[in-house]
């Protein structure tokens, strides 16, 4: 195990349409924001991360070189980290593993995306491999609609009560969402105009997917003893897991999902969690469908498989319930990929360390963040806590 | 009225070569000769479609050539009607999953051979119904030499 590290610091850009700023200029606004919060200079900085979709969005293969004035990265080691949708926590992982090692005392971790500029869904299509499966891969909602339905049959769930959880967590999210002043999508829906939203691919509709975003996120890690000496409320990296799958789609089980499991089950042990529903406070789960966030409560051993819905639409994961999941709105109102995941980190460390404003979970000590990446492929886990 | 701001528009074009490799050679060759081919590990004797050079699990070379079922089990399905720039195929099509029989994994390809837009049709397809291979007359040793796999 190596040395504890801490995020004292976070920054994040207004989500949304951002036509009006440059990529790199974006990215700037995020690294004030985080140097900023943290109170320390880029003169302080050992080295830094940065991560984006995979290159193919951004329309430069090269992002770390046309952002290195913004990232403040000049003259400093630099480390490109990029796993498609679970880039922020494999960035905030990156970091982690840096200052846990000693070779760096603090780090600046960037995430960012400008969505509007590059096209989403054909990168997608680019992340499938050439030679078979790239045919047959309809963007992200293709395989995300193939795992959802197979979920549904595997366990039973009715067509009816699948629909209202899912409607549920839409109507928690957009709430929350529009209670966040940095999220893109701040507006809220009925359940009945997420029941009657167009379809997508079935069972996926409108309203239960994620928008396209313009955004970026910065995080500031730093060693305990810097951390101590410089942040009132730093919040503690307590674990962290990630795990990737086969490359071909039908080699695993996408519903007694391994890599999702298995990424929660190492941070867990590692923060010696044994029952998440019960010890963690809140959770920013990546969730850019409904019906994944559904099988994810299962995953992540909130609950036992197939039984997501009941809990959900008992009210255990909305505010006020058992496990508060993304106050921030989360992936559901704002989604700029290379951002998103470690949006996720930053939102689960304002909420230990007391910082989260309007959406403060009160009280929260222990917090979950994740990102999901790949072709239905890659999963990434880190809890955050108040205490050391 | 919207804020107009100035964008550069701007395409990438670049061109790709990707190798096959001998055992893709091989599959489609089969694909040619009506056939869908996998091999197995002479491990832990999984037989996958399509097939590998190497077993995933056990890292060892894969030997064994199997001929594999023309039929199976749907496990599941998804309708795209959107269409993505660059994507090779033209929507609407339902990708599948299917378990050939006496294979160890699921194999990715079309199901059809129905209006796509029959919501009766739609609603039978679920996981577990008996689906075939359905053949284009004409082929060329490629993937889409199976037109797609129709239920039975």
């Amino acid at each position: 195990m190596g040395r504890a590290v801490a995020v004292i610091g976070t920054g994040q850009t207004r989500h949304g349409m951002r036509a009006e700023v440059t990529y790199p200029d974006l990215i700037r606004e995020a690294v004030l924001a985080a140097f900023q919060d943290a109170g320390i200079t880029p003169d302080d900085i050992d080295g830094v991360v940065s991560g984006t979709m995979p290159s193919m969005m951004e329309g430069v293969a090269l992002t770390h070189f046309y952002f290195a004035d913004a990232l403040r990265s000049v003259g400093k080691p630099i480390l490109k980290t990029e796993t498609c949708g679970s880039t922020g926590v494999s960035l905030a992982i990156t970091g982690y593993y840096w200052v846990a090692s000693g070779l760096a005392d603090m780090v600046l971790v960037v995430g960012s995306e400008k969505m509007h500029e590059g096209d989403s869904q054909a990168t997608m299509t680019t992340v499938a491999e050439p030679l078979y499966q790239r045919f047959f891969i309809s963007g992200a909602p293709g395989a995300f609609g193939m795992q959802s339905k197979l979920w549904l049959q595997r366990y039973n769930v009715p067509e009816d009560k699948a629909r209202d959880a899912a409607a549920k967590v839409s109507v928690d999210h957009h709430k929350s969402g529009a209670n966040n002043p940095l999220a893109h999508i701040r507006r809220e829906y009925s359940m009945e105009e997420v029941k009657n939203a167009p379809v997508i691919v079935y069972p996926v509709r409108l309203l239960d997917v994620c928008p396209n975003s313009d955004g970026a996120c910065a995080v500031i890690l730093a060693c305990e003893e810097k951390a101590k000496k410089i942040c009132s409320k730093p919040a503690w990296i307590k674990g962290v897991g990630y795990a990737g799958e086969e490359y071909w789609i039908g080699d695993s089980d996408k519903v007694v999902w391994e890599s999702a499991v298995k990424a929660a089950r190492e941070a867990y042990k590692m923060a010696g969690i044994s029952d998440p529903r019960k010890e963690l406070d809140v959770a920013e789960i990546y969730n850019p469908f409904t019906f994944q966030e559904l099988l994810y409560y299962e995953c992540f051993g909130f609950c036992d498989f197939g039984t997501a819905c009941d809990y959900t639409l008992k009210g255990t994961f909305a505010r006020g319930g058992e496990v508060p999941c993304a106050p921030s709105g989360g992936v559901l109102c704002t989604n700029p990929i290379g951002a998103t995941g470690l949006i996720r980190c930053a939102e689960a460390a304002l909420q230990v360390s007391g910082k989260a404003g309007e959406r403060q979970i009160e009280g929260a000590n222990l917090a979950l963040a994740h990102a999901m990446g790949g072709v239905i492929q890659f999963n990434g886990v880190m809890i955050l806590g108040s205490k050391l | 009225m919207e804020k107009h701001f100035h964008v550069r528009e701007h395409e990438v074009w670049l061109p790709y070569r990707f190798s096959v490799g001998p055992v893709f050679n091989r599959f489609y060759e089969g694909l040619k000769e009506g056939k869908i081919l996998g091999n197995k590990c002479p491990k832990c004797r999984k037989v996958l479609v399509p097939p590998r050079s190497f077993c995933p699990d056990c890292y060892v070379d894969m030997t064994d050539w199997v001929e594999a079922a023309q039929e199976g089990e749907l496990v599941s399905w998804v309708l795209g009607r959107q269409e993505f720039f660059g994507m090779p195929m033209e929507p609407p099509f339902i990708g599948g999953l299917i378990r050939l029989d006496m294979t160890d994994c699921n194999f990715l390809h079309l199901v059809g051979g129905f209006d796509l837009e029959q919501k009766e049709k739609l609603k039978k397809l679920r996981t577990g119904i008996r689906v075939k291979a359905v053949w284009r007359d004409d082929k060329k040793g490629h993937l889409l030499d199976i037109k797609y796999f129709q239920p039975i």
